[in-house]
């Protein structure tokens, strides 16, 4: 397992330089026009924020990889409403067919709908990445930001953390789905636990850059507490870094549950899941190929695309960062 | 040296300490008692405590602890019911093809990934180094079960080139063997190519912006030399930290392609035994693979001191 890229803290960002910029060279043109002070104030907005919309819309990775992911979260919304069978409906006279105008996905074994099939366990796919994403970063960002911050809490939980992270993630995912039993809120927890440290270690190392700088001292000198340094003044200066590593660790639970649920230890059947779509298929991968190649084709371009948008927010983030170093998370 | 071999030995201690815990852990998050979860329904309450007190669960938590970990130390990883058979000889069964397997996908990775990241490197932002850039994005995207169910589609099925499923031993001969393995391995070594590549790719560029390339260059050194003498050789450290990393990854990941391919391995057991939830064979081979997987990770980095002095020095 590789280890997460390092990437450095945010120093303010530079649109606002660029803003400020821009405040001066219209200073000598808002003397012309003093009497209206707004119109200053309403550019200055403006020019702030289509600076920021530029650099978003020129990011080819951003703009790819939101797309793409736009895309599939408004499938998976709307999809199965649209759709009138249920994913569980059985119509075993019909089982594995092709793709018809009647089923535009073909069959089951079972002969379930398969596109039906496909688009609800998106929403099972899709809300174990979001939890996964968003519980190991709440958890793993106060990890960080107490390691970082205390010696003595640093000395303990980093060592947690590496023992974990010794661990390959989709062993230790297996053996926690073992322990505790295959069910969808399960694999949530497995995988939170798996992927945490992986949060906890990139907020540490940022934040311990941001600890050095000369306002941090200045506050300890004014006498502010810990818990306030620590979460009013540094933890908005790592919020980047934690940010790129959500969006990977998204991509990296949508692959983990996948392949949870295709070895029978995920997600448990009759509900959806691509992974258990896939085990179903598998057996029967001759026989209707269709029951691997959809839910295949919906894992891959969802990580795919939520990879892009994770490369494309580290280079508008944090330019200096190699695009080669790159997290790779609980690779199977 | 010494002193630098000694502190990563040393630094090893507490992660594997947390190691140990998790590991022993494992059996004991289960909801229920263990041991009546591993006999199921239909056991009567009397095998229930037999069972307890042959796992010894009736013991303190910390006698337990250090009763489990003084075998583990000592090779004995328990007994699993299931299998009829000590956990370690049960696993040393498994071992074999999955070695196999392991070895064979970080062969095709590297075969991909080295060639791939020095043409990527040497050529530098033209449409052949997005190529490939392109292509390892998505070979980090493509997990490798799928991946495996897709070639086993094309070669196996459409094309009839490969075998399905199965394994062959190396007893029944090398070709037989690799026709059985060849599409596991590149499903399994595809993202360890593309991380490769990335690497490779990066630690060349590196290489290439050094003053001695400028020398070499300076002096008339020939391309070829330069790329591989000069370059590939000061780029290799990182190379071999990757390859050194993956081999604990490629062994888990085996646990998923070989369920695809059918390959009774150790992918296979584990995955068995989550169904039978038999915990001590679980709880076995988390915690073999786990710490070769950090005793490979120290003599790589062993290695690395040995080769380049500035690492151990600092």
């Amino acid at each position: 397992m590789t280890k997460p890229a390092h990437t450095t803290p945010q120093h303010p960002e530079p649109e606002a330089g660029l803003t400020r910029e821009t405040t001066g060279t219209s200073g000598p043109a808002g003397g012309s026009s003093a009497a209206q002070p707004g119109s200053t104030v309403g550019l200055e907005r403006l020019s702030m924020r289509q600076l920021v919309f530029r650099r978003v819309t020129s990011n080819g990775l951003i703009m790819t990889g939101g797309i793409i992911v736009v895309i599939i979260v408004l499938l998976t919304t709307f999809g199965p409403m649209v759709i009138s069978r249920g994913p569980l409906e059985l119509n075993i006279q019909d089982r594995l067919q092709g793709p018809s105008g009647d089923y535009l996905l073909g069959t089951d074994n079972y002969g379930r709908d398969l596109l039906s099939r496909v688009l609800h366990g998106a929403r099972v796919s899709l809300f174990v990445g979001f939890a996964v994403a968003i519980l190991s970063t709440v958890i793993g960002y106060i990890i960080g930001m107490y390691s970082a911050y205390f010696r003595w809490a640093d000395a303990i939980l980093m060592r947690i953390c590496d023992g974990f992270m010794a661990f390959p993630a989709i062993l230790l995912a297996i053996a926690l789905m073992a322990v505790l039993g295959a069910k969808t809120s399960n694999v949530v927890i497995a995988l939170t636990v798996v992927f945490t440290p992986y949060v906890a270690r990139v907020v540490r190392s940022s934040a311990l850059v941001v600890k050095e700088q000369t306002f941090v001292e200045a506050l300890r000198a004014q006498g502010a507490s810990s818990n306030r340094i620590i979460w009013l003044n540094m933890a908005p200066n790592v919020v980047s870094p934690a940010i790129i590593q959500a969006t990977f660790i998204f991509a990296d639970s949508i692959i983990t549950e996948a392949a949870l649920s295709f070895l029978g230890a995920g997600v448990p059947p009759p509900a959806p899941s691509w992974g258990n779509i896939l085990l179903d298929g598998k057996t029967l991968i001759f026989n209707n190929p269709w029951m691997t190649i959809v839910p295949g084709a919906a894992i891959i371009l969802t990580v795919l695309g939520i990879n892009l948008l994770g490369d494309g927010l580290r280079d508008l983030f944090d330019p200096h960062t190699g695009k080669a170093v790159r997290k790779g998370g609980g690779r199977k | 040296m010494l002193s630098y071999i000694v502190k990563r030995i040393l630094a090893l201690i507490p992660v594997l300490a947390v190691v140990a815990i998790v590991v022993f852990s494992l059996v004991h998050l289960t909801p229920g008692d263990p041991a009546s979860v591993m006999l199921g329904p239909n056991a009567t309450s009397d095998q229930v405590e037999a069972l307890r007190s042959e796992m010894g669960l009736d013991r303190p938590l910390v006698v337990q602890f250090f009763a489990w970990l003084g075998g583990a130390l000592t090779g004995d990883l328990g007994y699993s019911h299931f299998m009829g058979a000590a956990v370690t000889s049960v696993l040393m069964e498994h071992l074999g093809p999955t070695l196999s397997l392991a070895i064979l996908a970080e062969v095709v990775a590297l075969i991909i990934a080295i060639p791939a990241g020095i043409i990527a490197a040497r050529r530098r932002g033209t449409a052949v180094d997005q190529g490939f850039m392109a292509f390892s994005l998505l070979g980090i995207s493509v997990p490798s079960f799928l991946l495996g169910l897709f070639l086993m589609l094309i070669f196996a099925g459409w094309l009839g080139w490969l075998p399905v499923a199965g394994y062959r031993g190396l007893e029944e001969g090398l070709g037989t063997h690799l026709r059985y393995l060849i599409l596991p391995a590149l499903a399994l070594g595809a993202m360890q190519a593309a991380l490769t590549a990335r690497m490779t790719r990066s630690s060349m560029l590196d290489v290439f912006r050094a003053g001695y390339m400028k020398t070499a260059l300076a002096k008339g050194v020939s391309e070829r030399s330069r790329v591989y003498k000069h370059g590939l050789k000061n780029a290799s450290f990182p190379i071999l930290t990757v390859v050194g990393q993956s081999i604990g990854t490629l062994i888990a990941g085996a646990a998923v392609v070989e369920t695809v391919f059918n390959i009774p391995g150790i992918g296979q057991l584990i995955v068995n035994s989550v169904e039978r939830r038999d915990f001590m064979v679980i709880q076995g081979v988390v915690l073999m693979i786990t710490v070769s997987y950090m005793l490979i990770n120290l003599l790589v980095d062993i290695l690395y001191g040995f080769l380049d002095p500035r690492v151990r020095l600092s």
